[in-house]
């Protein structure tokens, strides 16, 4: 029965290195450590305009990702955007007056939210909104503001 | 065709006074005497009648042996009687029960009583031939090894291939390699044992080997066994009881002595080998002139 | 006559449809006969090894390949807008999402689909098949379920494989031959990929892949008519239907998936 024992061995190794395989997709391509953000804490922010955002996007602070948007949905009363976002428990204090702004990675890249930490001395908790918001800057607007106010600058 | 009896004819009763066979003597009562009984059998493949109408009762203890041409479905016969095929009309029953009543495990439990042997051996290519006898065992008891190997030790000596357990089925010859399926056949001490073909394509030892072979293991073991052939000479040699069918029924039955007394012209050209008689040379289609001269079609 | 052509047609309609049926009732047949695989995992070890180990060398090797092709091409239009950094991210994403399921399904279809298939018809054309039946052994249970679950086992893993060796085969082209910064290559990579969404949904697909591609390979062999030409034409149409099957339902998967 030695070649059934050869054959157990191989399939050993098979599954061993398909295992290693799903890890190193799992750790080192994707990043588990910051999968688990399933138990953080929610808080909302309104915008008048979040570009492209969609879910899953990165929450940084400092430039450090500190968690993820959950789920992007429209307000038809207000005509703005809610964003859902998931932080990380371990960022439990982040203040009352925090600046929640929509920014690109790069001139084309994916956006993200960056939070810009103020102040007060109160923190949000789970369901808060954060009431300082800046919306997304448009590559269209900007360009045609720019040209605006350069216009407007010579004449 | 002229057939001496009309399949009307209830073969069971003209069987009554056979006399012939080793286990003539102990056939006190018909009812119990009947191992296999089909009754008014029809089956059809697709648009082809293969029985129609078909009666026959195979007896305990008896070599019974199944004849006719080709294409006759006699293999389909067997395949009826293990319940792998179910019938269009009639009854096929075994010791009592209807085959194809059964449910899956039913029939299951009742195939472990039965054992057949494949014209190509059926043997499980990937396992050696000692694995191959000791794979019914296996499946349906639960013998310790040791106990298991002197079975199928024994078995395969009986077949006279105890010294070919290491080989595999790809390295055995036509003949041994039915040898091995007998011995898996036996494996689980059967009642009934059903040969498809055994004697196709074997060179006269073999074809000796195995006649006296399956002579012996129905008179030692006291089994049943049915028989399906086309070797006239082998077959009447060693059956007690042979049906000749054609058609889709019974043209004759009777023992070796009496098939050979038997003056039908039909059973005579089956049994003596003539190549033109009542079944034709040919095969029917139209003149020979009319197909020559016919330039349409093919 | 006239209608020869629509009965025809209909005719082969009511074939599809019958082997269609057939096929469904033997699925069924092997998902309750799964007890036989419980009881009997050394039936399972041999068949992981007849799909997985057997097909692990043509499947690393595809992905190394498949990796590095991916890398030069992607690279070589990301460096146009400026965005050769995210070269990882482009090849991790589409191995880890499509190539790797899919691709690895497309071989295992032809590497061990057609040689499951060829192995199930021969041993009907030589009644191995009946011959276990008349043993009163199921041969569905006995020789098709094993089977069945080693395919869907070992299809997940080789896909795993598959897209862990072509992410690797990415950064030695984008990394080593193009000079794409490393930390750039796995931190764009590890920002956007997502264990949940690109991870266990590839698996999820290569898992529905392992299914199908097992179910036509032994459903071909189980179906086939026993004779030498009808062994090769069921396993030609192994690889064909497989093939179609995995194209087939990646777009109804990746829809589902991704597409909301």
């Amino acid at each position: 029965m030695a070649k059934q024992r050869n054959i157990e061995i191989l399939v050993g190794a098979f599954m061993a290195a398909g295992f290693v395989a799903l890890f190193f997709l799992a750790m080192q391509v994707s990043n588990l450590s910051l999968a688990g953000m399933d138990e953080g804490y929610r808080l909302t922010a309104r915008f008048a305009n979040v570009g492209s955002l969609k879910a899953r996007a990165p929450v940084t602070m400092a430039g450090v990702r500190i968690g993820r948007v959950e789920a992007v949905d429209f307000d038809p009363r207000a005509f703005e955007a809610v964003v859902t976002l998931r932080i990380d428990p371990a960022v439990d204090s982040i203040p009352m007056d925090t600046f929640a702004n929509v920014f690109t990675s790069g001139l084309l890249g994916e956006q993200y939210i960056a939070l810009d930490p103020g102040g007060s001395p109160d923190v949000l908790v789970d369901g808060d909104e954060i009431m300082h918001t800046q919306s997304a800057m448009i590559l269209e607007q900007m360009i045609g503001q720019f040209l605006f106010s350069k216009a407007s600058g010579d004449g | 065709m002229m057939p001496s009896q009309g399949p009307g004819d209830a073969p069971g009763v003209r069987g009554e006074d056979v006399s012939a066979g080793p286990s003539g003597g102990a056939r006190a009562s018909a009812t119990d005497d009947v191992l296999v009984r089909i009754r008014d059998l029809t089956f059809r493949r697709g648009e082809r009648t293969i029985f129609d109408g078909l009666d026959l009762d195979i007896r305990r203890g008896a070599v019974t042996a199944v004849m006719g041409p080709s294409g006759t479905g006699k293999t389909t016969l067997l395949k009826l009687i293990t319940g792998q095929l179910r019938p269009d009309a009639g009854r096929i029953e075994v010791d009592g029960v209807a085959v194809h009543e059964l449910d899956k495990a039913a029939l299951y439990r009742l195939r472990r009583r039965m054992g057949m042997l494949f014209q190509s051996g059926a043997l499980l290519t990937d396992l050696n031939v000692f694995d191959n006898v000791a794979y019914p065992l296996r499946e349906h008891t639960d013998l310790s090894p040791s106990l298991l190997r002197k079975l199928v030790l024994l078995k395969l000596e009986a077949v006279g291939l105890r010294g070919a357990r290491a080989l595999r089925p790809s390295e055995l010859s036509g003949g041994m390699a039915r040898r091995v399926a007998l011995a898996r056949a036996i494996a689980l001490d059967p009642e009934i044992i059903l040969y498809d073909e055994p004697f196709t394509g074997q060179d006269p030892i073999s074809m000796g080997a195995l006649v006296s072979l399956i002579r012996q293991l129905n008179d030692a073991s006291n089994l049943t066994s049915v028989l399906v052939s086309h070797d006239v000479a082998e077959a009447t040699r060693i059956a007690d009881h042979i049906y000749l069918i054609s058609q889709g029924r019974v043209v004759a039955q009777g023992s070796p002595t009496e098939i050979a007394a038997e003056r039908s012209t039909w059973v005579r050209q089956f049994m003596d080998g003539q190549p033109d008689g009542p079944v034709h040379f040919h095969y029917p289609g139209p003149a020979l002139a009319a197909d020559l001269l016919n330039r349409g079609g093919r | 006559m006239l209608l020869d052509p629509l009965a025809r047609l209909g005719r082969s309609g009511l074939d599809v449809l019958a082997r269609f049926g057939r096929g469904h009732q033997l699925l069924l047949a092997m998902v309750l006969g799964v007890g036989e695989v419980l009881r009997r995992p050394r039936l399972l070890i041999a068949q992981v090894y007849n799909v997985g180990v057997l097909s692990m060398l043509i499947v690393g090797v595809s992905g190394l390949f498949v990796g590095m092709v991916l890398a030069l091409q992607g690279h070589y239009v990301l460096a146009r807008f400026g965005a050769a950094e995210s070269l990882g991210l482009m090849v991790a994403a589409s191995l880890v999402r499509e190539l790797g399921p899919v691709v690895t399904a497309l071989l295992v279809a032809g590497r061990a689909g057609s040689a499951l298939t060829a192995e199930i018809g021969l041993m009907k054309a030589t009644e191995q098949l009946a011959g276990l039946e008349l043993m009163a052994v199921d041969p569905v249970r006995r020789i098709l379920v094993p089977r069945l679950f080693g395919g869907v086992l070992a299809m997940p893993l080789l896909a795993a494989i598959f897209s862990a060796v072509g992410v690797l085969g990415g950064y030695f082209v984008g990394v080593g031959l193009l000079g794409v910064d490393a930390g750039a290559f796995w931190s764009q990579m590890q920002a956007a990929m997502d264990v949940r969404e690109d991870v266990v949904n590839g698996v999820i697909k290569s898992l529905v892949f392992g299914v199908v591609v097992t179910w036509i390979a032994l459903f071909q062999g189980y179906d086939c008519s026993p004779t030498s030409a009808g062994v090769s034409r069921a396993t030609t149409r192994t690889v064909v239907h497989g093939a179609l099957a995995v194209l087939g339902l990646d777009f109804v998967l990746t829809a589902l998936m991704f597409g909301g």
